[in-house]
């Protein structure tokens, strides 16, 4: 009797397991991203790493295609009046917040404004824009004061501060107050509640995203999440966080060091992908309030004595993750060019020294700011100094942390109280793609980055640019203004590097994009 | 004792006050502003400036100091510059996998080197002696770093027995604690086991040529007892402060070894902080350091009355 009912126990358990069917096994992504998460406010910061956290919770209304064409994302259509002064946008259907309330016309005006009140880009877009009205809650105007071709641009720049859309109440934060509701659309939510800063950041698929249609491309495209939940690790010790991929107890290292690659490499369970084929650009940046960087020919002086070649060898080793690029655009994307670069960046010392005899530079040592901490940076100043050197210049290299190097470069006191003359550091090539876009080239004077470069025809070329709806127009504006940095230089291009990211085998789906994105992986 | 230890309490509080003069005069002093980390690389001077406004870095040194010490004395850690959390939550955050390295590293500690260290003075001279004191400075001269990375390649990355980083709460699990713990623990415990075995034969050493262990053997007592009833209590008191002394070198180890396990606790969090010039956030950690090192030292000398009656408060 006994033996009868156990019998139908079992197969009474059979048949419920039967009819549910075996349950799909929830797959976890683990990731060491190249830094920690600290800030979660992707408009207040311009860190990547709080960009990177935006595209897996916000979503854009357009994004950059891997072409660097602008498309489409959360708009469907767009509309641009004969007169180019009005652009009206319509969402697509579906959209909701990750409470569940639809997205609308409202939320992504205070969106833009909040964007447009930090972004250098986009308070260019905001000096052309007159006003935004919601038509609908599905459609509103952007209405300018004068054409531009900055809109969709601006609207769709892939790197910091990107316009990640938000919901009204969270839009109309203060621009300098950090946002404490991290409510998105995109597809993947952020856990807060998991959130432990120096430990990890949690991301889940968001059940409810409605992806585009077509196929992603870059940063544009179907954004498919097909991974439940992303855990990004923190892991500062860039041994331990390859030990840790090659023992399997995390997926894929965002940004491992060059000299680490063999070990990488050599293991078969583990596999290398540049997901950024733009890659980065490594620039020497000038101070130009300051002798003797505030004389021009000075400056073009260290376009002779400079190579590209020995800072890339120095810092990255291997030529098949860096590239020569005579051009202060990232070459590959639709702005770069060599025009007017011919001839420099060869170490002429003899054309150097003369440059500096011309125009009669006294020896007074250049305060070159030396950062010893990033494996990626260490090796450029040095690099600098030795070519500086042989270019006529005497150099007084000083050895500090990133951090410490951050803080000094935003001082304008003479070098020899606490100033600079110089400093290296690397942009992502998807911050720099046009003459707007790159920081370094904005020569407003007080209102310029660090280095605070002064120049009414770089600024007047800037503008032009950005009022230019023309491809083939902005392209020569592009070019003029590349030639004009070289006869005034706010900083010089030193060559493009590329990274990979280290990933165990099962997974697949990686995107080449100028941002790492996590939709379409898979972890088998 | 009671009136000993309160006045043992309040002379703290001079302590505690320098080390907060001290802590936030070197913080400042130190090249880096949180500001303009905060910003981001592609900020401009005025969005620096604007988030030095912010967070009061602007006022003079002297008013942010009063302002400061002021919410410290009403328990007022402040803010994370970074976190934009209470300093004291992310303390409360980190503080069980630090206080649960540094236990299993003190038992670990107390558990090899005090027999160690007695083993070799007992067998002074002999090979057994000079391997363990050989291996005590082998112990105290490698880095803590290098030898969680040889730890990490033989076993979690060679043997695969054990994982390579990271911390389980001990709520989730006793077996993944525990395992968890094991490497970053003995990597720890090297240096410390190192320290506390040589001082251990030293004093044992000492107390083994007293008339009084003589005399116990005269009496036909045994070898063991002997050690442990005679010599060891007699010898304990020097062991016991090296001990509560080696909590500095503990604290530092702390830091190096969350590092390179990549363990949350408050060491990253005090490299984190000071990497970011986060002030609040280091000013807070080392304060709570200091305190918690000056009880050790407290409860070191009150624990002297149990070992040897002869000292009393």
């Amino acid at each position: 009797m006994k033996r009868r009912r156990l019998a139908a126990i079992i197969i009474a358990a059979l048949g419920v397991f039967a009819v549910i069917g075996p349950a799909r096994a929830e797959t976890t992504l683990r990731v060491v991203m190249h830094s920690d998460l600290k800030i979660i406010d992707p408009i207040w910061t311009t860190a990547y790493i709080v960009r990177n956290h935006g595209y897996l919770n916000y979503d854009t209304l357009f994004a950059m295609d891997a072409k660097g064409d602008i498309k489409p994302q959360m708009v469907d259509k767009y509309e641009v009046s004969k007169d180019q002064l009005t652009y009206t946008l319509t969402l697509r259907d579906g959209l909701a917040w990750h409470d569940g309330k639809p997205v609308t016309s409202e939320d992504c005006i205070a969106s833009i404004k909040r964007w447009g009140a930090k972004d250098s880009m986009g308070q260019k877009l905001m000096t052309f824009v007159k006003e935004m009205q919601a038509v609908n809650p599905k459609t509103f105007k952007i209405v300018l004061t004068e054409p531009t071709g900055l809109v969709l641009g601006a609207l769709g720049k892939p790197s910091s501060n990107v316009p990640f859309m938000m919901p009204k109440r969270v839009a109309e934060t203060d621009p300098n107050t950090q946002i404490s509701d991290t409510t998105g659309s995109g597809p993947f939510i952020f856990k807060k509640d998991e959130w432990k800063p120096g430990d990890k950041a949690v991301y889940v698929k968001n059940p409810n995203y409605k992806p585009r249609s077509e196929a992603p491309s870059g940063m544009a495209g179907g954004k498919v999440a097909k991974i439940d939940r992303i855990e990004w690790k923190s892991i500062p010790d860039h041994q331990t966080a390859v030990n840790a991929l090659l023992a399997g107890e995390i997926d894929m290292i965002e940004s491992p060091p060059h000299d680490l690659y063999p070990v990488l490499k050599a293991d078969s369970n583990v596999k290398l992908f540049n997901g950024n084929p733009l890659g980065n650009q490594y620039t020497f940046r000038f101070n130009v309030l300051h002798k003797p960087f505030d004389n021009p020919k000075i400056r073009q002086a260290v376009l002779h004595a400079f190579n590209q070649e020995d800072f890339l060898k120095g810092v990255i080793g291997d030529p098949a993750y860096y590239k020569t690029c005579k051009s202060f655009f990232p070459c590959g994307s639709p702005m770069a060019s060599t025009k007017a670069l011919e001839g420099l960046l060869d170490s002429n010392f003899d054309k150097s020294k003369a440059l500096l005899k011309e125009a009669g530079y006294d020896g007074t040592p250049i305060v070159l700011m030396h950062s010893t901490d990033l494996a990626v940076l260490a090796n450029l100043a040095p690099v600098a100094k030795s070519l500086l050197e042989k270019g006529g210049f005497k150099v007084d290299m000083v050895s500090m942390d990133w951090q410490t190097l951050v803080a000094r470069r935003a001082k304008k006191d003479p070098p020899p109280a606490g100033g600079w003359h110089a400093f290296l550091t690397s942009w992502v090539a998807a911050d720099i793609l046009n003459p707007v876009m790159m920081g370094f080239l904005n020569a407003s004077c007080d209102k310029a980055m660090f280095g605070w470069p002064c120049d009414k025809d770089i600024e007047g070329l800037r503008d032009a640019f950005a009022r230019e709806t023309n491809l083939a127009k902005q392209k020569q504006l592009s070019d003029q203004v590349q030639l004009r940095a070289t006869q005034y230089p706010t900083h010089i291009p030193l060559g493009q590097w590329y990274g990979a990211f280290a990933l165990r085998k099962n997974i697949d789906g990686v995107l080449e994009a100028p941002v790492t994105v996590f939709w379409n992986m898979t972890k088998k | 004792m009671l009136p000993y230890i309160g006045r043992r309490l309040i002379a703290t509080i001079p302590v505690m006050a320098v080390v907060a003069v001290v802590v936030f005069s070197l913080l400042r002093l130190t090249a880096g502003d949180p500001a303009a980390i905060i910003a981001g690389d592609n900020a401009t001077s005025a969005d620096v400036a604007a988030i030095r406004t912010r967070l009061g870095l602007d006022r003079p040194l002297v008013e942010q100091f009063v302002i400061w010490i002021g919410r410290v004395v009403r328990g007022d850690f402040g803010e994370s510059y970074f976190f934009k959390r209470p300093v004291s939550q992310l303390i409360l955050d980190r503080v069980e996998p630090t206080l649960a390295l540094a236990t299993v590293t003190l038992v670990l500690t107390v558990a090899f080197a005090i027999p160690l260290g007695v083993l070799a003075a007992w067998k002074r001279g002999t090979w057994i002696d000079r391997a363990v004191m050989g291996v005590s400075v082998l112990g105290f001269s490698v880095p803590v770093f290098v030898i969680g990375y040889v730890l990490i390649y033989l076993f979690a990355i060679e043997l695969a027995w054990l994982p390579v980083q990271g911390y389980q709460r001990l709520r989730d699990g006793v077996p993944g604690f525990v395992q968890r713990l094991i490497l970053p623990s003995v990597t720890l415990a090297v240096v410390f086991v190192a320290l506390i075995a040589r001082i251990t034969r030293a004093s044992v050493l000492e107390v083994l040529n007293a008339d009084h262990v003589r005399t116990a053997r005269a009496k036909g007592l045994g070898e063991l007892p002997v050690l442990l009833r005679h010599v060891l209590r007699n010898a304990a008191v020097p062991i016991i402060t090296v001990i509560g002394i080696g909590i500095a070198v503990l604290i530092g180890g702390v830091v190096v070894t969350e590092s390179v396990y990549g363990i949350p606790g408050l060491g990253r969090l005090t490299v984190d902080a000071v990497l970011a010039r986060d002030y609040p956030t280091v000013q807070a950690v080392i304060l709570v350091f200091s305190v918690v090192y000056v009880l050790i030292n407290l409860l070191v000398d009150l624990s002297y009355t149990m070992l040897d009656p002869r000292i009393r408060y």
